[in-house]
């Protein structure tokens, strides 16, 4: 095995170190008197020994070895990759929202309560809902506290029997899994062929055991449910509520509100549509905002204010409780709420205008090189399928990996579930019409290679630091820490 | 304005309209049905320009009394440590900070590595043989444990000690409902787990006992003869919540028979911000390896046999299992993963125990000058960084009071225990200073 790069274990050296600890400044006293021996490590946790030189090299090496929204186009459908604004970084940085504990006295903390209600009322805003909170720390978290209110509050109204949640097939796979967490049980609405949910269908499926309706609207294919008046009516007749997720919100701000589409509750994905950056994998954060009906039984506290002083809301008697220690990832909701004070109203429907544009003029691009499943305009994002070049022997995996060598970071793959081979590509409104067309011109040279030199793609990257991994070993053999007797 | 993000010219917008065949961007959302279309101008303030607003956020900032601008006492499950220079300087790095889950390992190699040598470092601390790449914070992990008791054991009973610290509790509660787990407290004797009352309570229906260590009061919980109960049911679960920095002294939980060890890293190089964004953690024995909720990084090799590094056991995850899922989980907490990683690699293994050692002297220092001006500390079992002192005054005046000398009081316990009514939660780390405890003493003296 070739280590092209030490893992920081590696690089230790005893009786090197990179720390400098305040002093010792209280007479010490015998620990090892006062604590049961049992108490007390025998062996020191291997953490490793660097100077402080070789700490900032191993890192500042594994950050080149990353590749971020900030190194180039990353327009992976769903996920929402856009500029991650600097003054954002500042702001969360500043030691008055750094530096202070959740438990501190209100009145001392009012700066970051008004932060965090008013970002509360600008969230039920833009989504056109009555209260919000902020406690859930991420997308699914969100999704599935919403769902935890919905049952909470048709338990509220003595109906037990609502263990149904429907869910068309485009959905992501967060969406089936929050709502069996929740305990409800799962039942799958089938796509039309324009790849919109089949009204026939889910009336098949509504009945008095339907507690919710979840629906992205754009869906996963980017594309707008324009049934969703009577999709609405069909599920609230029944006794159900509407759940939006909000992954894909970045295509309607301005245009449509969530909350007049008929929804019940929506969660928000801050880390996407409002900037707050995606940080390798996380923190996410997922607010939810939901109607009048529900809003009682929103998690505890919420951030309120009376006679101009903020204070956090724990008198709501039909809360579901606490979703999270503390009041949510604050640090996330103030990179968001910078964000939406940096656009204004006029800028937010800008974002949504430019999302769509640039996505529609990629796909009618690409439609001639990669078959397009769904003929009509797309929202914020759209889906290709791989067919065409499956044909040829060369599959959306060989494309993605043939894209690495562009410099790009390829679209979302095999997702969603219903188009075979496919591509999500979600360009996002921060990047120029150059960057896309430099991005549409590596689509159309691969396409192209796929007929001529399918090998040449087939065996991409050809120039990432390391080549297609050995992904079924790892799954088999999984070695998921160090391994100190081999070294 | 925030429309510097946006590169869109007019040029550029004619000529896209153009090749898409409309004559307006209005044109694109003609399937929004007209009823339902938002028609007015959000009801926001307008932009700001760069300058404006971080003026205005300044100020707003400023109105906070931070922990730089006063002495705090205040712990209870967010703690101020010194955070090394190197960590902000790390997690700034915006290849970091801008990438998204490391979905493609060829260009990701970088994410991956630094998540595989968190995952061995919390290992190495809690004594467990896996660890998993971040849950959201200590909470939530707990809420994960529990639910992974319960598909362990298919049993719907949980014990909770008394002495964990009680939102942890408030959000497991929540976690358990939606698979109607039900939750019983073990009440705490002398501001430890009853052990008597865990006897009586633990039977075949119990899925997990939740114990914290060092708990909620700050006391170390007797972990091998809790283990010793447990043991006795078969298939029960023993899941410790546990703050990562006490380990680096106190004998881990793995090695007194801990089945899932939980907790959260802001002790390494996160700071407070109002309680979050922080860094859950997760660590197993390796029998769990495939049932561990969240992400998982695992060494392989590439086709040309270098060493590298992938997402694996996927099949766990929501999006693969669906409606099968025991967990929903995506997003971890990846950044602050990072950050914790690189405030324990400048820690290393001697300053690791270092801290500990600092945190352990200095609490002690504080309740040896407490008790000689004749506070009353109720539980004197061994402890960390944390103790119990009665003020024999309700907490949130006596904290008011501290204010105005620049001290931020202990945690009121009477929120959350009616039977510690005018009891403080005092936290010590090593960034408090003899002068600033003796300052304490006295100020809370005359407040008294």
């Amino acid at each position: 095995m070739k280590k092209d790069f030490p893992l920081i274990f590696e690089r230790s050296q005893e009786g090197r170190k990179s720390y400098s600890l305040p002093p010792l400044d209280v007479p010490e006293t015998n620990l090892e008197e006062e604590l049961d021996e049992k108490y007390v490590r025998k062996q020191p946790a291997r953490l490793p020994e660097v100077s402080e030189l070789e700490l900032m090299r191993h890192y500042t090496g594994l950050s080149n070895r990353n590749f971020g929204v900030d190194t180039g186009f990353y327009p992976l459908g769903s996920c929402t990759m856009k500029y991650n604004p600097k003054i954002n970084e500042d702001v969360a940085k500043l030691p008055g929202f750094m530096n202070i504990h959740p438990y501190q006295d209100e009145a001392t903390i009012q700066g970051a309560l008004k932060v965090m209600y008013d970002l509360q009322e600008a969230l039920a805003e833009i989504t056109g809902m009555h209260e919000t909170s902020l406690q859930p720390a991420a997308g699914a978290h969100g999704e599935w506290t919403a769902l935890m209110m919905i049952k909470a509050y048709h338990e509220h109204n003595g109906e037990h029997h609502r263990t149904k949640v429907l869910i068309p097939d485009s959905a992501h796979g967060t969406n089936p899994a929050s709502a069996a967490v929740a305990g409800f049980e799962t039942v799958t609405i089938r796509s039309n062929e324009r790849g919109l949910v089949d009204i026939e269908d889910l009336k098949r499926h509504v009945d008095e055991n339907v507690a919710a309706l979840m629906l992205t609207n754009p869906n996963t294919l980017g594309l707008f449910e324009a049934e969703i008046v009577e999709i609405a009516k069909i599920v609230h007749d029944a006794g159900g509520k509407l759940y939006y997720d909000g992954a894909n919100l970045n295509a309607i701000m301005g245009y449509v509100r969530p909350g007049d589409m008929g929804f019940d509750a929506v969660h928000l994905n801050l880390h996407k549509t409002f900037t707050g950056p995606h940080g390798g994998g996380g923190p996410g954060s997922g607010p939810i905002a939901v109607s009048e009906e529900l809003a009682p039984f929103l998690p505890k506290p919420t951030v309120n204010k009376k006679d101009g002083i903020y204070y956090f809301d724990y008198n709501r008697p039909l809360s579901i409780g606490r979703v999270k220690p503390y009041y949510g990832n604050f640090g996330i909701n103030l990179r968001a709420y910078t964000y939406i004070r940096s656009m204004g109203p006029d800028g937010l429907k800008k974002v949504s205008e430019y999302a769509v544009l640039n996505a529609n003029y990629m796909m009618r691009k690409l439609e001639k090189y990669y078959e397009l499943p769904y003929k009509q305009h797309c929202m914020h994002e759209f889906v290709l399928s791989g067919k065409k070049q499956k044909e040829l022997g060369v599959r959306t995996l060989d494309i993605a990996k043939r894209l690495l060598d562009y410099g790009y970071h390829p679209p979302t793959i095999y997702f969603p579930l219903i188009v075979e081979e496919a591509l999500m590509i979600e360009p996002t409104e921060t990047e120029s019409k150059e960057t896309l067309d430099q991005f549409i011109d590596a689509m159309i040279n691969i396409a192209k290679e796929a007929e001529e030199n399918p090998d040449v793609v087939l065996e991409a990257p050809h120039n990432t630091i390391v080549k297609r991994m050995d992904e079924t070993t790892a799954a088999r053999k999984p070695i998921l820490s160090y391994q100190w007797d081999e070294a | 304005m925030g429309l510097r993000y946006l590169p869109m010219t007019d040029r550029d917008k004619r000529e896209m309209l153009e090749a898409i065949g409309v004559e307006s961007t209005e044109a694109l959302f003609s399937e929004i049905p007209d009823s339902v279309r938002f028609k007015g101008d959000f009801n926001l303030p307008p932009a700001k320009s760069e300058y404006e607003l971080k003026k205005e956020l300044t100020e707003l900032a400023e109105k906070n009394l931070n922990l730089q601008q006063a002495t705090s006492f205040l712990g209870a499950g967010v703690y101020e440590h010194f955070i090394p220079s190197v960590v902000n300087h790390v997690i700034s790095r915006s290849e970091f900070y801008t990438a998204y889950t490391p979905y493609q390992p060829e260009i990701s190699q970088g994410e991956l590595q630094a998540i595989f040598e968190f995952q061995t470092m919390i290992c190495e601390l809690t004594g467990m043989d896996i660890a998993n790449s971040s849950l959201y914070d200590g909470g939530t992990a707990l809420g994960e444990a529990i639910n992974l008791s319960y598909g362990h054991t298919k049993r719907k009973k949980i014990l909770v000690s008394e002495a964990l610290h009680p939102e942890y509790r408030q959000v497991m509660e929540v976690y358990g409902k939606g698979f109607a787990l039900e939750f019983v407290v073990i009440p705490h004797k002398d501001g430890k787990t009853d052990l008597e009352a865990l006897k009586a309570l633990i039977d075949e229906d119990t899925a997990s006992v939740v114990v914290q260590y060092p708990n909620f009061f700050g006391q170390i919980e007797p972990l091998d003869e809790i283990n010793d109960i447990i043991k006795q049911v078969p298939k029960t679960l023993f899941i410790v919540s546990s703050n990562p920095l006490a380990l680096a002294y106190l004998t881990p939980p793995g090695e007194f028979g801990a089945d899932v060890v939980v907790g959260d890293t802001q002790v390494f190089g996160i700071p407070a911000q109002l309680g979050g964004p922080h860094c859950g953690y997760i660590a197993t024995t390796k029998k769990f390896m495939r049932k561990i909720p969240g992400r998982l990084v695992g060494q392989t090799t590439d086709e040309e046999g270098r060493r590298g590094f992938v997402l694996t056991l996927q099949a766990r995850e929501q999006h693969i299992r669906r409606d099968k899922a025991t967990s929903n989980i995506c997003s971890n907490q990846a950044l602050f993963a990072l950050a914790s990683s690189v405030a324990m690699t400048a820690l290393g293994k001697h300053g690791a125990r270092e801290q500990a050692y600092l945190n352990m002297q200095k609490a002690r220092y504080l309740k040896g000058e407490l008790e000689k001006n004749g506070f009353a500390i109720p539980f004197g079992g061994p402890f960390f960084n944390e103790f119990v002192v009665d003020v024999k005054k309700p907490v949130k005046d006596v904290n008011k009071a501290l204010l105005k000398y620049d001290i931020i009081g202990g945690f009121d316990l009477s929120k959350f225990y009616p039977d510690l009514p005018t009891h403080m939660l005092v936290a010590v780390t090593e960034v408090r200073t003899k002068e600033e405890m003796d300052r304490f003493v006295a100020a809370l003296k005359e407040v008294i």
